[in-house]
Protein backbone atom coordinates (compact mmCIF):
# COMPACT_ATOMS: atom_id res chain seq x y z
CA UNK A 1 0.00 0.00 0.00
CA UNK A 2 3.05 2.53 1.01
CA UNK A 3 4.61 1.55 -2.04
CA UNK A 4 1.68 2.46 -4.36
CA UNK A 5 0.83 5.44 -2.83
CA UNK A 6 4.62 6.49 -2.65
CA UNK A 7 4.85 5.54 -6.40
CA UNK A 8 6.09 8.03 -9.03
CA UNK A 9 3.24 9.03 -11.83
CA UNK A 10 6.22 7.69 -14.61
CA UNK A 11 6.04 4.55 -12.58
CA UNK A 12 2.35 4.39 -12.38
CA UNK A 13 1.83 4.54 -16.05
CA UNK A 14 4.54 2.48 -17.14
CA UNK A 15 2.60 -0.79 -15.29
CA UNK A 16 -0.87 0.58 -16.69
CA UNK A 17 0.66 0.15 -19.73
CA UNK A 18 2.05 -3.23 -18.82
CA UNK A 19 -1.51 -3.99 -17.55
CA UNK A 20 -3.43 -3.09 -20.96
CA UNK A 21 -1.04 -5.09 -23.17
CA UNK A 22 -1.21 -7.90 -20.66
CA UNK A 23 -4.93 -8.16 -21.84
CA UNK A 24 -4.20 -8.36 -25.35
CA UNK A 25 -1.68 -11.98 -24.91
CA UNK A 26 -4.32 -14.70 -24.37
CA UNK A 27 -6.23 -13.20 -27.78
CA UNK A 28 -3.20 -13.43 -29.83
CA UNK A 29 -1.83 -16.98 -28.51
CA UNK A 30 -5.64 -18.09 -28.84
CA UNK A 31 -5.54 -17.00 -32.37
CA UNK A 32 -2.27 -18.71 -33.19
CA UNK A 33 -4.22 -21.97 -31.33
CA UNK A 34 -7.04 -21.35 -34.01
CA UNK A 35 -4.28 -21.00 -36.59
CA UNK A 36 -2.69 -24.60 -35.44
CA UNK A 37 -6.22 -26.18 -35.59
CA UNK A 38 -6.95 -25.35 -39.46
CA UNK A 39 -6.54 -28.79 -41.37
CA UNK A 40 -4.57 -29.59 -44.63
CA UNK A 41 -6.72 -31.67 -46.44
CA UNK A 42 -4.35 -34.56 -48.45
CA UNK A 43 -6.32 -33.70 -51.23
CA UNK A 44 -5.56 -29.82 -52.76
CA UNK A 45 -8.77 -29.68 -54.50
CA UNK A 46 -10.79 -29.11 -51.16
CA UNK A 47 -10.86 -25.66 -49.76
CA UNK A 48 -12.82 -26.46 -46.82
CA UNK A 49 -12.54 -26.22 -43.06
CA UNK A 50 -14.51 -27.95 -40.49
CA UNK A 51 -14.51 -25.32 -38.20
CA UNK A 52 -16.23 -22.90 -40.34
CA UNK A 53 -19.57 -25.51 -40.47
CA UNK A 54 -21.93 -27.05 -38.57
CA UNK A 55 -24.02 -29.13 -40.31
CA UNK A 56 -27.60 -30.70 -39.57
CA UNK A 57 -30.83 -32.15 -41.93
CA UNK A 58 -34.17 -31.18 -41.64
CA UNK A 59 -36.51 -33.72 -42.64
CA UNK A 60 -40.40 -32.70 -43.47
CA UNK A 61 -42.59 -35.78 -42.86
CA UNK A 62 -45.56 -34.15 -44.68
CA UNK A 63 -43.50 -34.35 -48.08
CA UNK A 64 -42.13 -37.81 -47.53
CA UNK A 65 -43.56 -40.07 -50.04
CA UNK A 66 -41.91 -43.41 -49.30
CA UNK A 67 -40.19 -44.22 -52.28
CA UNK A 68 -36.80 -44.91 -50.90
CA UNK A 69 -35.06 -43.09 -53.48
CA UNK A 70 -33.12 -41.35 -50.52
CA UNK A 71 -31.77 -45.16 -49.01
CA UNK A 72 -31.26 -46.25 -52.75
CA UNK A 73 -28.66 -43.75 -53.05
CA UNK A 74 -27.68 -43.94 -50.03
CA UNK A 75 -26.18 -47.97 -50.47
CA UNK A 76 -25.20 -46.64 -53.68
CA UNK A 77 -22.95 -43.89 -52.96
CA UNK A 78 -21.39 -45.60 -49.87
CA UNK A 79 -20.80 -48.87 -51.09
CA UNK A 80 -23.20 -49.71 -48.42
CA UNK A 81 -23.50 -54.00 -48.82
CA UNK A 82 -26.85 -54.76 -50.76
CA UNK A 83 -27.71 -57.08 -48.08
CA UNK A 84 -30.81 -56.46 -45.54
CA UNK A 85 -29.88 -54.89 -42.30
CA UNK A 86 -26.79 -52.90 -43.48
CA UNK A 87 -28.71 -49.58 -43.70
CA UNK A 88 -26.81 -45.89 -43.48
CA UNK A 89 -30.34 -44.39 -44.14
CA UNK A 90 -33.63 -46.20 -44.58
CA UNK A 91 -37.56 -45.28 -44.58
CA UNK A 92 -39.98 -46.49 -42.05
CA UNK A 93 -43.57 -46.68 -42.60
CA UNK A 94 -45.88 -46.19 -39.51
CA UNK A 95 -49.42 -47.47 -39.46
CA UNK A 96 -51.25 -46.24 -36.40
CA UNK A 97 -54.78 -48.48 -35.98
CA UNK A 98 -58.48 -47.42 -34.49
CA UNK A 99 -57.33 -49.95 -31.80
CA UNK A 100 -54.10 -48.18 -30.62
CA UNK A 101 -51.86 -50.43 -32.41
CA UNK A 102 -48.56 -48.84 -33.97
CA UNK A 103 -47.31 -51.32 -37.24
CA UNK A 104 -44.45 -50.15 -38.34
CA UNK A 105 -42.32 -51.32 -40.98
CA UNK A 106 -39.32 -50.60 -43.38
CA UNK A 107 -39.27 -53.75 -46.11
CA UNK A 108 -35.10 -54.06 -46.88
CA UNK A 109 -34.64 -50.15 -45.65
CA UNK A 110 -37.40 -49.57 -48.64
CA UNK A 111 -34.89 -49.97 -50.98
CA UNK A 112 -37.25 -51.19 -53.33
CA UNK A 113 -40.00 -48.90 -51.90
CA UNK A 114 -43.02 -49.93 -49.99
CA UNK A 115 -45.64 -52.29 -50.94
CA UNK A 116 -49.56 -52.05 -50.45
CA UNK A 117 -50.35 -53.29 -46.91
CA UNK A 118 -53.48 -56.40 -47.35
CA UNK A 119 -55.63 -54.66 -44.79
CA UNK A 120 -55.79 -50.89 -44.55
CA UNK A 121 -59.41 -50.45 -43.14
CA UNK A 122 -58.91 -49.94 -39.40
CA UNK A 123 -56.30 -47.48 -40.01
CA UNK A 124 -56.36 -43.82 -38.22
CA UNK A 125 -53.15 -42.25 -39.95
CA UNK A 126 -50.05 -43.81 -41.54
CA UNK A 127 -46.90 -41.64 -42.84
CA UNK A 128 -42.90 -42.16 -43.31
CA UNK A 129 -40.81 -41.42 -41.26
CA UNK A 130 -36.78 -41.59 -42.93
CA UNK A 131 -34.18 -41.94 -40.90
CA UNK A 132 -30.28 -42.14 -40.72
CA UNK A 133 -27.32 -41.09 -37.73
CA UNK A 134 -28.81 -38.16 -36.28
CA UNK A 135 -24.81 -36.32 -35.74
CA UNK A 136 -25.65 -36.03 -31.72
CA UNK A 137 -23.98 -33.15 -30.27
CA UNK A 138 -23.72 -35.46 -27.40
CA UNK A 139 -22.93 -38.58 -29.11
CA UNK A 140 -23.34 -41.85 -27.01
CA UNK A 141 -21.26 -43.05 -29.79
CA UNK A 142 -18.18 -41.53 -28.88
CA UNK A 143 -18.11 -41.68 -25.38
CA UNK A 144 -17.98 -45.42 -25.74
CA UNK A 145 -15.53 -45.80 -27.90
CA UNK A 146 -12.57 -47.54 -26.33
CA UNK A 147 -9.74 -46.38 -29.13
CA UNK A 148 -10.86 -42.84 -30.10
CA UNK A 149 -11.91 -44.25 -33.71
CA UNK A 150 -15.21 -42.74 -33.88
CA UNK A 151 -15.51 -38.73 -33.44
CA UNK A 152 -17.13 -35.71 -33.85
CA UNK A 153 -15.65 -33.10 -36.27
CA UNK A 154 -15.31 -29.67 -35.51
CA UNK A 155 -18.28 -29.09 -38.65
CA UNK A 156 -20.53 -31.54 -36.36
CA UNK A 157 -20.39 -34.81 -38.10
CA UNK A 158 -19.66 -37.79 -36.21
CA UNK A 159 -17.13 -39.95 -38.19
CA UNK A 160 -15.67 -43.23 -37.86
CA UNK A 161 -11.76 -43.80 -38.38
CA UNK A 162 -12.42 -47.56 -39.66
CA UNK A 163 -8.22 -47.60 -39.62
CA UNK A 164 -8.63 -47.53 -36.12
CA UNK A 165 -11.83 -48.99 -35.31
CA UNK A 166 -11.59 -52.85 -33.55
CA UNK A 167 -14.70 -53.68 -34.19
CA UNK A 168 -15.43 -54.61 -30.93
CA UNK A 169 -19.50 -53.20 -31.69
CA UNK A 170 -19.82 -50.82 -28.39
CA UNK A 171 -20.90 -48.20 -30.39
CA UNK A 172 -23.34 -50.03 -32.26
CA UNK A 173 -24.99 -50.98 -28.75
CA UNK A 174 -24.81 -47.46 -27.30
CA UNK A 175 -26.23 -46.12 -30.45
CA UNK A 176 -30.04 -45.29 -29.50
CA UNK A 177 -31.12 -44.89 -33.11
CA UNK A 178 -29.56 -48.10 -34.32
CA UNK A 179 -27.86 -46.36 -36.85
CA UNK A 180 -24.76 -47.88 -37.34
CA UNK A 181 -23.94 -51.31 -38.17
CA UNK A 182 -20.43 -53.52 -38.19
CA UNK A 183 -19.54 -53.92 -42.20
CA UNK A 184 -19.60 -57.62 -42.85
CA UNK A 185 -16.19 -57.74 -44.77
CA UNK A 186 -13.98 -55.25 -42.93
CA UNK A 187 -15.65 -55.63 -39.39
CA UNK A 188 -15.48 -52.31 -38.70
CA UNK A 189 -18.36 -50.10 -37.72
CA UNK A 190 -20.32 -48.04 -40.55
CA UNK A 191 -22.92 -45.45 -40.57
CA UNK A 192 -23.75 -42.05 -42.52
CA UNK A 193 -21.26 -39.65 -42.76
CA UNK A 194 -23.61 -37.19 -44.40
CA UNK A 195 -21.64 -38.26 -47.62
CA UNK A 196 -18.53 -36.41 -46.40
CA UNK A 197 -16.77 -36.50 -49.73
CA UNK A 198 -19.13 -34.87 -51.24
CA UNK A 199 -20.21 -31.90 -48.48
CA UNK A 200 -16.36 -31.32 -48.55
CA UNK A 201 -16.34 -30.18 -51.89
CA UNK A 202 -19.64 -28.31 -51.86
CA UNK A 203 -22.22 -31.01 -53.04
CA UNK A 204 -25.14 -32.23 -50.72
CA UNK A 205 -25.43 -35.80 -49.45
CA UNK A 206 -26.36 -38.19 -51.90
CA UNK A 207 -30.11 -38.66 -50.00
CA UNK A 208 -30.69 -35.06 -50.80
CA UNK A 209 -29.65 -35.44 -53.76
CA UNK A 210 -32.48 -38.25 -55.01
CA UNK A 211 -35.02 -37.09 -53.13
CA UNK A 212 -37.64 -36.57 -55.51
CA UNK A 213 -40.03 -34.41 -53.67
CA UNK A 214 -37.37 -32.35 -50.98
CA UNK A 215 -38.66 -33.78 -47.72
CA UNK A 216 -35.18 -33.76 -46.89
CA UNK A 217 -33.17 -30.38 -46.21
CA UNK A 218 -29.63 -30.39 -45.96
CA UNK A 219 -27.40 -27.21 -44.58
CA UNK A 220 -25.58 -24.89 -42.00
CA UNK A 221 -27.29 -25.20 -38.57
CA UNK A 222 -25.57 -22.04 -37.30
CA UNK A 223 -26.41 -19.60 -40.70
CA UNK A 224 -29.59 -18.05 -40.43
CA UNK A 225 -29.91 -17.48 -43.90
CA UNK A 226 -29.68 -21.44 -44.72
CA UNK A 227 -32.59 -23.02 -45.95
CA UNK A 228 -32.15 -25.48 -43.20
CA UNK A 229 -32.30 -22.48 -40.42
CA UNK A 230 -35.43 -21.26 -42.25
CA UNK A 231 -37.22 -24.60 -42.37
CA UNK A 232 -36.74 -25.13 -38.21
CA UNK A 233 -37.95 -21.19 -38.02
CA UNK A 234 -41.02 -22.06 -40.19
CA UNK A 235 -42.11 -25.39 -39.12
CA UNK A 236 -43.06 -26.97 -35.68
CA UNK A 237 -39.76 -29.18 -35.08
CA UNK A 238 -39.35 -32.68 -33.21
CA UNK A 239 -35.79 -35.13 -32.70
CA UNK A 240 -35.67 -38.53 -32.23
CA UNK A 241 -35.86 -39.57 -27.86
CA UNK A 242 -35.43 -36.06 -27.07
CA UNK A 243 -35.68 -37.47 -23.33
CA UNK A 244 -31.53 -39.28 -24.03
CA UNK A 245 -30.00 -35.60 -24.15
CA UNK A 246 -28.51 -36.49 -27.09
CA UNK A 247 -28.92 -33.10 -28.87
CA UNK A 248 -29.64 -34.76 -32.25
CA UNK A 249 -28.81 -32.30 -35.55
CA UNK A 250 -31.61 -34.24 -37.37
CA UNK A 251 -34.68 -32.34 -37.17
CA UNK A 252 -38.11 -33.24 -37.72
CA UNK A 253 -41.45 -31.60 -39.50
CA UNK A 254 -44.57 -32.56 -38.33
CA UNK A 255 -43.60 -35.56 -36.31
CA UNK A 256 -45.72 -37.95 -34.90
CA UNK A 257 -45.85 -38.74 -31.39
CA UNK A 258 -45.57 -42.51 -31.62
CA UNK A 259 -42.46 -42.27 -33.42
CA UNK A 260 -39.58 -43.58 -31.79
CA UNK B 1 26.12 -38.46 -7.01
CA UNK B 2 24.13 -35.82 -3.57
CA UNK B 3 25.15 -37.48 0.25
CA UNK B 4 21.47 -38.33 1.12
CA UNK B 5 20.67 -40.81 -1.68
CA UNK B 6 23.09 -43.65 0.26
CA UNK B 7 21.54 -42.73 3.27
CA UNK B 8 17.99 -43.66 2.28
CA UNK B 9 16.97 -47.04 2.97
CA UNK B 10 17.65 -49.93 0.59
CA UNK B 11 13.59 -50.62 -0.11
CA UNK B 12 13.23 -47.35 -1.25
CA UNK B 13 15.84 -46.45 -3.73
CA UNK B 14 14.73 -49.78 -5.33
CA UNK B 15 10.84 -48.79 -5.05
CA UNK B 16 12.45 -45.21 -6.93
CA UNK B 17 14.32 -46.83 -9.46
CA UNK B 18 11.33 -49.04 -10.41
CA UNK B 19 9.49 -45.82 -10.48
CA UNK B 20 11.87 -44.14 -12.28
CA UNK B 21 12.33 -47.38 -15.44
CA UNK B 22 8.62 -47.88 -15.33
CA UNK B 23 7.91 -43.88 -16.36
CA UNK B 24 10.92 -43.66 -18.88
CA UNK B 25 9.15 -46.52 -20.42
CA UNK B 26 6.09 -44.89 -20.62
CA UNK B 27 7.38 -42.04 -22.19
CA UNK B 28 8.75 -43.92 -24.76
CA UNK B 29 6.28 -45.81 -25.67
CA UNK B 30 3.14 -43.71 -25.40
CA UNK B 31 4.54 -41.63 -28.68
CA UNK B 32 4.67 -45.20 -30.56
CA UNK B 33 1.36 -45.94 -29.54
CA UNK B 34 -0.78 -42.91 -30.21
CA UNK B 35 -1.22 -42.54 -34.02
CA UNK B 36 0.22 -39.53 -35.60
CA UNK B 37 -1.78 -36.37 -35.71
CA UNK B 38 -4.17 -37.73 -32.75
CA UNK B 39 -5.82 -34.72 -30.85
CA UNK B 40 -4.79 -31.84 -33.13
CA UNK B 41 -8.45 -31.44 -34.34
CA UNK B 42 -9.81 -33.49 -31.56
CA UNK B 43 -10.17 -36.42 -29.52
CA UNK B 44 -9.11 -38.68 -32.70
CA UNK B 45 -6.42 -38.96 -35.21
CA UNK B 46 -6.76 -36.24 -38.11
CA UNK B 47 -5.65 -38.30 -40.89
CA UNK B 48 -9.05 -40.04 -40.49
CA UNK B 49 -10.82 -37.07 -41.88
CA UNK B 50 -8.72 -37.59 -45.34
CA UNK B 51 -9.80 -41.45 -45.05
CA UNK B 52 -13.52 -40.05 -45.04
CA UNK B 53 -13.00 -37.62 -47.88
CA UNK B 54 -11.28 -40.02 -50.16
CA UNK B 55 -14.03 -41.88 -51.63
CA UNK B 56 -15.26 -41.39 -55.08
CA UNK B 57 -18.82 -39.69 -56.06
CA UNK B 58 -21.44 -42.23 -58.18
CA UNK B 59 -23.82 -39.46 -57.88
CA UNK B 60 -22.86 -37.10 -59.72
CA UNK B 61 -26.01 -34.09 -59.49
CA UNK B 62 -28.53 -32.27 -61.09
CA UNK B 63 -26.00 -29.38 -62.33
CA UNK B 64 -23.24 -31.76 -64.05
CA UNK B 65 -26.26 -33.30 -66.16
CA UNK B 66 -27.47 -30.01 -66.62
CA UNK B 67 -23.86 -28.59 -68.37
CA UNK B 68 -24.78 -30.76 -71.37
CA UNK B 69 -28.31 -31.69 -71.33
CA UNK B 70 -29.60 -28.38 -70.76
CA UNK B 71 -32.72 -29.05 -73.23
CA UNK B 72 -33.86 -31.64 -71.02
CA UNK B 73 -33.49 -29.60 -67.87
CA UNK B 74 -35.24 -26.84 -69.14
CA UNK B 75 -38.44 -28.87 -69.88
CA UNK B 76 -38.04 -30.30 -66.72
CA UNK B 77 -38.01 -27.31 -65.08
CA UNK B 78 -41.70 -25.87 -66.13
CA UNK B 79 -43.13 -28.93 -65.11
CA UNK B 80 -44.78 -31.04 -62.00
CA UNK B 81 -41.29 -32.83 -61.98
CA UNK B 82 -39.34 -29.35 -61.57
CA UNK B 83 -37.68 -30.84 -58.54
CA UNK B 84 -36.33 -33.96 -59.23
CA UNK B 85 -32.64 -34.60 -59.67
CA UNK B 86 -32.17 -36.53 -63.08
CA UNK B 87 -30.28 -39.48 -60.97
CA UNK B 88 -33.55 -40.42 -59.66
CA UNK B 89 -34.71 -42.35 -62.38
CA UNK B 90 -31.70 -42.38 -64.77
CA UNK B 91 -29.54 -43.84 -62.09
CA UNK B 92 -25.67 -43.42 -60.68
CA UNK B 93 -23.80 -40.99 -63.31
CA UNK B 94 -21.07 -39.75 -61.97
CA UNK B 95 -19.34 -42.30 -64.31
CA UNK B 96 -21.39 -40.68 -67.41
CA UNK B 97 -19.26 -37.68 -66.46
CA UNK B 98 -15.93 -38.76 -67.11
CA UNK B 99 -16.59 -40.85 -70.19
CA UNK B 100 -20.18 -39.99 -71.63
CA UNK B 101 -19.85 -42.76 -74.32
CA UNK B 102 -18.53 -45.94 -72.15
CA UNK B 103 -21.23 -45.05 -69.19
CA UNK B 104 -24.97 -45.27 -70.40
CA UNK B 105 -27.85 -43.94 -68.31
CA UNK B 106 -30.23 -46.37 -67.40
CA UNK B 107 -33.85 -45.57 -69.07
CA UNK B 108 -36.98 -47.14 -66.84
CA UNK B 109 -39.19 -47.51 -69.30
CA UNK B 110 -41.64 -50.43 -67.95
CA UNK B 111 -44.67 -50.21 -65.85
CA UNK B 112 -42.42 -51.39 -62.59
CA UNK B 113 -40.62 -48.08 -62.20
CA UNK B 114 -43.58 -45.14 -62.07
CA UNK B 115 -45.46 -47.15 -59.11
CA UNK B 116 -42.38 -46.35 -56.81
CA UNK B 117 -43.71 -43.31 -56.31
CA UNK B 118 -47.15 -43.08 -57.70
CA UNK B 119 -48.63 -46.22 -56.61
CA UNK B 120 -51.41 -45.54 -54.24
CA UNK B 121 -50.40 -45.94 -50.68
CA UNK B 122 -52.44 -44.94 -47.31
CA UNK B 123 -49.02 -43.23 -46.17
CA UNK B 124 -48.95 -41.11 -48.83
CA UNK B 125 -49.89 -37.40 -48.03
CA UNK B 126 -52.60 -36.17 -49.68
CA UNK B 127 -52.03 -34.81 -52.63
CA UNK B 128 -49.81 -36.13 -54.35
CA UNK B 129 -50.90 -37.76 -57.49
CA UNK B 130 -51.07 -41.43 -57.00
CA UNK B 131 -52.80 -44.20 -58.81
CA UNK B 132 -53.62 -47.85 -57.96
CA UNK B 133 -51.87 -49.78 -60.97
CA UNK B 134 -54.01 -52.93 -61.34
CA UNK B 135 -57.04 -50.54 -62.53
CA UNK B 136 -54.80 -47.92 -64.27
CA UNK B 137 -54.35 -49.24 -68.52
CA UNK B 138 -53.15 -51.78 -67.48
CA UNK B 139 -50.63 -53.25 -70.24
CA UNK B 140 -49.78 -49.96 -71.64
CA UNK B 141 -46.51 -48.29 -70.49
CA UNK B 142 -46.38 -45.62 -68.64
CA UNK B 143 -44.53 -42.67 -71.02
CA UNK B 144 -47.26 -43.99 -73.65
CA UNK B 145 -49.43 -41.58 -71.92
CA UNK B 146 -46.78 -39.28 -69.64
CA UNK B 147 -44.29 -37.96 -70.74
CA UNK B 148 -41.52 -38.01 -68.09
CA UNK B 149 -40.05 -34.81 -67.97
CA UNK B 150 -43.60 -32.69 -68.37
CA UNK B 151 -45.58 -35.20 -67.06
CA UNK B 152 -49.37 -33.85 -66.66
CA UNK B 153 -52.06 -35.88 -65.84
CA UNK B 154 -54.02 -37.34 -69.18
CA UNK B 155 -57.72 -35.94 -67.34
CA UNK B 156 -57.20 -32.92 -66.01
CA UNK B 157 -58.88 -33.16 -62.00
CA UNK B 158 -62.27 -31.77 -62.36
CA UNK B 159 -62.70 -30.89 -58.42
CA UNK B 160 -60.31 -29.09 -56.28
CA UNK B 161 -60.81 -32.08 -53.97
CA UNK B 162 -58.50 -33.79 -56.21
CA UNK B 163 -55.61 -32.43 -54.95
CA UNK B 164 -56.56 -30.60 -51.93
CA UNK B 165 -58.29 -33.29 -50.10
CA UNK B 166 -57.45 -32.15 -46.56
CA UNK B 167 -59.15 -29.07 -47.25
CA UNK B 168 -61.86 -30.83 -48.70
CA UNK B 169 -62.67 -32.88 -45.87
CA UNK B 170 -62.17 -30.78 -43.25
CA UNK B 171 -64.93 -28.10 -45.11
CA UNK B 172 -67.62 -31.45 -45.88
CA UNK B 173 -68.20 -31.31 -41.74
CA UNK B 174 -67.88 -27.63 -41.22
CA UNK B 175 -71.03 -25.10 -41.94
CA UNK B 176 -69.29 -23.70 -44.67
CA UNK B 177 -69.50 -27.30 -46.80
CA UNK B 178 -71.64 -25.59 -49.53
CA UNK B 179 -69.90 -22.81 -50.04
CA UNK B 180 -68.19 -23.80 -53.46
CA UNK B 181 -64.44 -23.04 -53.63
CA UNK B 182 -64.50 -20.28 -56.12
CA UNK B 183 -66.69 -18.37 -54.41
CA UNK B 184 -64.05 -17.48 -52.30
CA UNK B 185 -60.53 -18.22 -54.28
CA UNK B 186 -60.94 -17.14 -58.08
CA UNK B 187 -59.05 -19.99 -60.21
CA UNK B 188 -57.33 -19.18 -63.29
CA UNK B 189 -58.14 -22.44 -65.44
CA UNK B 190 -53.96 -22.59 -65.72
CA UNK B 191 -53.53 -23.69 -61.77
CA UNK B 192 -54.92 -27.38 -63.01
CA UNK B 193 -52.18 -27.65 -64.98
CA UNK B 194 -49.36 -25.47 -63.99
CA UNK B 195 -50.42 -25.18 -60.45
CA UNK B 196 -47.19 -23.40 -59.50
CA UNK B 197 -47.36 -20.69 -62.00
CA UNK B 198 -51.35 -20.11 -61.70
CA UNK B 199 -52.09 -19.68 -58.04
CA UNK B 200 -55.74 -19.05 -56.32
CA UNK B 201 -56.31 -16.34 -55.17
CA UNK B 202 -57.04 -15.73 -51.60
CA UNK B 203 -59.55 -12.89 -49.68
CA UNK B 204 -57.62 -10.23 -48.70
CA UNK B 205 -59.53 -7.99 -46.22
CA UNK B 206 -62.71 -8.33 -43.09
CA UNK B 207 -65.39 -6.90 -45.96
CA UNK B 208 -65.33 -9.93 -48.10
CA UNK B 209 -66.71 -12.13 -45.38
CA UNK B 210 -69.07 -9.28 -44.26
CA UNK B 211 -70.64 -10.01 -47.39
CA UNK B 212 -72.37 -12.41 -45.39
CA UNK B 213 -71.85 -12.64 -42.03
CA UNK B 214 -72.41 -8.56 -41.56
CA UNK B 215 -75.57 -7.55 -43.61
CA UNK B 216 -78.18 -8.86 -41.39
CA UNK B 217 -80.54 -7.25 -44.48
CA UNK B 218 -79.37 -9.84 -46.94
CA UNK B 219 -81.86 -12.76 -45.77
CA UNK B 220 -78.67 -14.99 -44.74
CA UNK B 221 -79.05 -17.08 -41.82
CA UNK B 222 -75.52 -17.21 -41.17
CA UNK B 223 -74.38 -15.79 -37.59
CA UNK B 224 -74.15 -11.80 -38.28
CA UNK B 225 -71.48 -9.45 -35.89
CA UNK B 226 -70.64 -5.77 -36.46
CA UNK B 227 -67.74 -5.01 -38.08
CA UNK B 228 -66.91 -2.19 -36.62
CA UNK B 229 -67.01 -3.33 -33.29
CA UNK B 230 -66.24 -7.19 -33.45
CA UNK B 231 -62.26 -7.28 -32.71
CA UNK B 232 -61.79 -4.39 -35.34
CA UNK B 233 -57.60 -4.97 -35.63
CA UNK B 234 -57.96 -8.35 -36.95
CA UNK B 235 -58.60 -9.81 -40.00
CA UNK B 236 -60.94 -12.69 -39.76
CA UNK B 237 -59.18 -15.86 -40.49
CA UNK B 238 -56.36 -14.56 -37.96
CA UNK B 239 -59.48 -16.06 -35.35
CA UNK B 240 -61.56 -18.51 -37.50
CA UNK B 241 -60.33 -20.68 -39.97
CA UNK B 242 -62.58 -20.33 -43.15
CA UNK B 243 -62.62 -24.26 -44.42
CA UNK B 244 -64.38 -25.62 -40.51
CA UNK B 245 -65.02 -21.94 -38.59
CA UNK B 246 -66.68 -23.94 -35.94
CA UNK B 247 -62.90 -25.38 -35.00
CA UNK B 248 -62.06 -23.45 -31.73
Amino acid sequence: MRNLINAKRRDVLKSLMGLVAGLFVPKSIMAEKDQQKRFDWADDSIHYDPHDHKWGMGIDIDNCIGCGRCSAACKIENDVPREPFFFRTWVERYHILENGETIIDSPNGAIDGFNKKPDEEDVLRSFFVPKLCNHCDNPPCVQVCPVGATYESADGVVLVDSEYCIGCSYCIQACPYGARFLHPVTRTAEKCTFCYHRIVRGNDPACVEACPTQARIFGELEQKASPLHRFKRMNRIGVLKPALNTEPKVFYAHLDMEVK
Amino acid sequence: MPNWIPNLPEQVRRLALLVVVVVIAFLIVRPMLIPAGFGEQGHFRSGALNDAVAHDYKYAGKASCEECHDDMTSMLASGYHNNLSCEVCHGPLAGHVEEPEEVQPEFPRGRNFCPVCHEYLSARPTGFPQIVSQSHNQLKACINCHEPHDPVPSEVPEKCSACHGKIARSKAVSHHANVECDFCHSVNEGHKTSPREFRAAKPIDRNFCGQCHADSENGSDAPQIDLSSHEPRYVCWQCHYPHLPEAK
